[in-house]
């Protein structure tokens, strides 16, 4: 089964220690013990996914501090990144390509 | 856990050390290999020195920090006899310090191996003078200081490498002994997460200073810490980059901000600056390698350097014992022998943090007991400095007093 590591017990999110493809149960190991998640889709080694809900701008919490804003509702299982999660600080990123994180907004882009 | 005692080296200043090293300080590139060459096969004998030829109070500065450092019982500077630095000079200030000194200059000592054997002699006299005056006195975590490195970072690395030794900060704030922190070129995004931590208003202007002159510095140099393959890698926001090596700070209120050979002025976590400051030349860029953070760290008077790797690394520490963490259970199986702490079993769930952050202690203490660290056992040594401007003016007058 394959795992995900919560660092925090105040985080909505989870770190993918292998690949979870859409539907698998999820082995979620965090501060307070073990427990099972069902991925919405699949989701890449060293991405997130959501432990809850996560209503649009509300704070994306992982080494319990904020590391973002839910740019829409976000489902529990579902995969955060670049697509429902915006930085506080660097609006540029949010228009990064999802999968590869290359930029489309510089003049070769 | 929190109470080990052990038997440390009670300094003319009132600090302990956990060692009793000698330290051969060349003060010019063209008298390293003659103290390098004093050294050689000498156990418990470290060299460190400055390359260049013109000087630079930084270098004087953290020179003169680790040869009085608490780690250190005796002194030998070599210098070759006509560069700027003087190691007559930073002999008389360590002598200063109540540890023995010595210095000579090689031009006035024939060639190599003539100068090599005077060393040598230098360094027998040294050392039974540096034994005779070893005062042991129980030590506790109170008395110690730590500082937290990381380099060859993976994934695990702001998973369970630095969560690990954040945890190991706060069980030593805790008791009473002092934490410090570096690296905030890799901080980008967090002023005001780190700003919330000050101890007081003093310490939250200093943070705020400090990461604006960091922030200033980037952008002059054109140094950014998030790339394409960062988010490639599932990292979304550079806010999430910078947590995860801001996460071996731990949790506890953070004291102020050190520059590069101060000492914290009290116990608890303190960030060391290590940015260089604007200066006519614009010269030293921040640290541009593990070696001359972990340096940093031992001249604010760590006795240890707690290291976090996840890829691994090969490097030890002049004058202060390194302890290898790596979150990857991988790297610690590939480099069983380098690696101190295998954090991984953390990722595994095999180990809770709080339960990792125990073990760690121990180890910590056991290393203070004279155990020596794996990078230890291997005979490392590293050490690196180069011309950096920095005004400190609690140090400014450096060994030109």
């Amino acid at each position: 089964m394959p795992s995900a590591f919560q660092v925090h017990a105040s985080d909505n999110v989870a770190t993918l220690l292998d690949e979870a493809l859409e539907g698998a149960a999820l082995s979620i190991v965090g501060p307070e013990g073990n427990r099972e998640l069902a991925a919405r889709e699949k989701v890449a080694m060293g991405h997130k996914v959501a432990l809850a809900a996560i209503a649009e701008g509300d704070t994306v919490t992982k080494f319990g501090v904020p590391i973002g804003i839910a740019s829409r509702s976000i489902e529990p299982g579902a995969w955060v990144h670049l697509h429902n999660c915006r930085s506080q600080l660097d609006e540029r990123s949010g228009s990064f390509d999802l999968h590869t994180g290359a930029p489309g907004d510089n003049a070769h882009g | 856990m929190a109470d080990r005692t052990w038997q440390g080296y009670l300094r003319p200043d009132g600090r302990k050390g956990i060692r009793n090293h000698i330290l051969v300080i060349y003060t010019v590139e063209c008298a390293s290999f003659v103290a390098q060459e004093i050294g050689k096969d000498e156990p418990g004998v470290h060299v460190i020195g400055f390359p260049g030829c013109y000087d630079n109070d930084y270098a004087i500065r953290l020179m003169l920090a680790l040869g009085t450092h608490p780690n250190i019982g005796g002194v030998l500077c070599v210098g070759l006899g006509c560069e700027y630095t003087q190691p007559h000079r930073l002999a008389e200030a360590i002598r200063q310090s109540g540890r023995p000194a010595e210095s000579f200059f090689i031009q006035e000592h024939g060639g190599t191996r003539s100068s090599v054997e005077h060393g040598k002699q230098l360094l027998q006299s040294l050392r039974a003078r540096a034994n005779a005056d070893a005062v042991r006195v129980p030590m506790t975590f109170a008395d110690l200081t730590i500082g937290a490195e990381c380099g060859g970072s993976d994934g695990t690395s702001g998973l369970a490498g630095n969560p690990v030794v954040g945890r190991v900060f706060d069980r030593l704030v805790d008791a009473g002994g002092t934490a410090i922190f570096e690296e905030i070129v890799e901080m980008i995004g967090l002023r005001e997460v780190m700003t919330a931590r000050a101890a007081t208003p003093t310490a939250a202007e200093q943070l705020a200073a400090t990461y604006d002159k960091m922030l200033a510095y980037c952008r002059a140099v054109r140094q950014y810490s998030v790339a394409p393959g960062n988010f490639a890698g599932g990292l979304t926001t550079i806010e999430e980059k910078s947590m995860g090596a801001f996460a071996k700070s731990g949790s506890r209120h953070i004291q102020g901000v050190i520059r590069v050979s101060e000492r914290p002025p009290h116990p608890g976590l303190w960030l060391l600056d290590s940015v260089p400051d604007s200066h006519f030349m614009q010269f030293g860029y921040t640290n541009p390698n593990d070696t001359e953070g972990i340096m940093d760290l031992v001249a604010a008077g760590a006795q240890i350097v707690l290291f976090i790797t996840g890829r691994g690394s090969v490097i030890g520490s002049a004058v202060s014992p390194l302890i290898k963490v790596t979150g990857n259970e991988r790297t610690y199986r590939c480099m069983i022998d380098d690696m101190d702490f295998n954090a991984g079993r953390i990722l595994s769930g095999s180990l809770t943090l709080d339960e990792a952050s125990i073990e760690l202690m121990d180890l910590i203490a056991d290393v203070a007991s004279g155990q020596p660290s794996k990078p230890e056992q291997l005979g490392h040594r590293e050490f690196f400095l180069m011309y950096k401007h920095q005004n400190v003016p609690s140090l400014e007058a450096g060994c030109h007093a």
